[in-house]
């Protein structure tokens, strides 16, 4: 092939990107222009003079508490995903114990119920526990995963039974071999699940729209689409600054662990 | 594959599996007979009474066209979203597989938007193409164009199709990509010895090849489609107008969460838990990647 040389292929990607960073960048300056002009229709495609002031007057209110809501909420999901997931498939893969077919199936369910279909009987659950308009009510039913356990078992199943052996012949128990063996080994996988849960909990909607109402609660994504909704004047440049705010983590943390997060997703397949 | 070497504890693995356990039962699989329960039956007005009711809130449904309409609107919406993401994801990834100068900048521009929140999407695509304030909206409209998603049902399926679409195409170009690293070099320097050009070889060996990787992405996007876009249809329509971008998922969220009507909620979603089972067991089943007991 003609190895560098292609200009098509160049065109392209350079369209594909300007697709894609385009509405970002448009994002970007219509949070340093004034929002009487946006309002008006005249949008620049050049940064505005107004500089930080957007963003000076955003943080002054309640966006830095939805992004802490939010930041919160990923952590806790992602971590919280990973601790449980690497349990039960910890486990199912080395152990043989009564009711190990069930868990499992069990387990692989929860694949077949998104919180979409199920909407009001979870919101009667979360009411009868109390949890409506709690922080734990944000994270905690949605860190049950049967991707997650799914992906731990295949990693962990790889692990040679020679490890397992010296390990038991070391006087190793299950939770010390877990500890300094599987956990170890598997550091690649949880690193690139940490990604795609991060902002798979970043980005909730739904699910904090039905069980949080009170505004102290609210995620950064809701606290968008709340500004939005309200069409006649809208602080634009105030809402593109927020947008600016809430894009940045997850972006970040895509762009900065994009070799693990990808090899993690087309492995694990999801 | 079975493993040999195995602990021989009885009780610590049923600790260790208790938490994933207990959260299934309690959010999941609780809510969901709930669902199948109060989809059976009718509940008066102030939610007092209940009373079997059979498949009554079913057979409403399939007689509602309001419903039916919903369920055709659904599958267009799906099959435009996963159509239009799909073929721009494989077409931008087969040109970045080619080796060039500064594709790993390019892999990274592309992959991003994996970031973005559904909802998110919606913010971004009001600057390009919102009736007022949008570039490319403001433009058609001194232009002459009648544009307002708004107002016209078309230009508002057009606008969630497009915002959709344009958020997943970063997942579709990673798993595409992907599988085209994998293809063997060496089949397709052969078919280029024995004359097979470009669009020739893509569409003899590559895309056969490519097959497993469009399947499994098929059945992610139906679903992505069918329940993730969710914050971006909100954000940008609410449904509307009238009911022109209301897909099921926003169907079930008015009529239960808005309109507090429980039994045909439930129903609605007994009928969605069905079509994901469907399309799971469609995904295990073509590409024989069976759960393993």
């Amino acid at each position: 092939m003609n190895a560098r040389r292609d200009p098509v292929a160049h065109a392209i990607l350079l369209l594909g990107v300007i697709l894609f960073v385009a509405p970002l960048w448009l994002v970007l300056v219509a949070s340093t222009q004034d929002s009487a002009t946006i309002a008006r229709g005249d949008l620049s495609l050049l940064p505005g003079d107004g500089g930080f002031t957007a963003y000076a007057r955003v943080l002054k209110g309640p966006v830095p508490r939805m992004l802490l809501i939010s930041l919160g909420m990923a952590l806790a999901i992602a971590i919280g995903k990973i601790v449980i997931s690497v349990l039960s498939a910890f486990a199912i893969a080395f152990f043989k114990f009564p009711g190990r077919r069930v868990a499992f199936w069990l387990i692989f369910i929860t694949l077949m119920l998104p919180v979409e279909v199920r909407i009001i009987p979870t919101y009667s659950v979360m009411s009868d526990l109390g949890l409506i308009n709690t922080f734990t009510g944000l994270w905690l039913p949605l860190i049950a995963s049967a991707t997650a356990t799914l992906l731990f078992r295949q990693v962990f199943i790889a692990i040679p039974d020679e490890l397992v052996e010296a390990a038991r012949m070391d006087g190793a128990g299950p939770l010390r071999f877990l500890w300094d063996i599987v956990l170890p080994v598997s550091g690649a996988n949880i690193a690139a699940l940490f990604v795609i849960l991060f902002i798979y909990g970043w980005n909730q909607y739904l699910w904090p729209l039905l069980v949080a109402t009170n505004p102290k609660l609210d995620t950064i994504v809701i606290g968008i689409v709340k500004m939005i909704a309200v069409e006649t004047e809208t602080d634009w440049s105030a809402v593109m600054a927020t947008a600016v705010l809430a894009l940045l983590p997850p972006v970040v943390v895509v762009v900065l662990m994009q070799r693990w997060f990808v090899a993690g997703l087309t492995e694990g397949e999801k | 594959m079975e493993r040999r070497t195995i602990f021989g504890h009885r009780l610590l693995p049923l600790a260790l599996v208790a938490p994933q356990f207990l959260l299934t039962l309690i959010f999941f699989l609780w809510p969901a007979c709930q669902a199948v329960w109060s989809s059976l039956t009718r509940q008066d007005p102030f939610g007092l009474h209940s009373q079997f009711a059979g498949f009554d809130n079913f057979v409403e449904l399939f007689t509602d066209p309001l419903y039916v309409d919903s369920i055709g609107r659904t599958a267009f919406f799906m099959a435009a979203v996963s159509l239009l993401s799909m073929s721009l994801a494989l077409f931008l990834a087969v040109f970045a597989d080619r080796e060039i100068r500064g594709r790993t900048t390019y892999r990274i521009l592309l992959i991003w938007p994996y970031a973005i929140a559904p909802a998110m999407a919606a913010v971004l695509w009001i600057l390009v193409l919102q009736p007022r304030i949008g570039i490319i909206g403001v433009w058609l409209n001194r232009n002459g164009v009648a544009w307002d998603y708004h107002l016209n049902g078309g230009q508002a399926m057009l606008m969630i199709v497009l915002a959709c679409a344009w958020k997943q195409v970063s997942y579709n170009f990673i798993f595409f990509l992907a599988g085209l690293q994998s293809v063997p070099r060496s089949v397709l320097e052969a078919a280029r010895m024995d004359g097979a050009r470009g669009w020739h070889r893509f569409r003899t060996i590559t895309f056969p090849l490519l097959a497993p990787t469009t399947f499994f992405l098929l059945v992610v996007n139906l679903v992505y489609a069918a329940f993730d876009t969710f914050g971006t249809i909100q954000a940008l329509t609410q449904g509307g107008p009238g009911k022109a971008t209301e897909t099921l998922v926003v169907k079930v969220y008015r009529d239960g969460v808005v309109n507090l009507d429980i039994g045909s909620s439930s129903a609605q979603s007994v009928i969605l838990m069905l079509g994901v089972i469907g399309l799971t067991a469609l995904q295990f089943r073509f590409l024989g990647r069976r759960p393993p007991g």
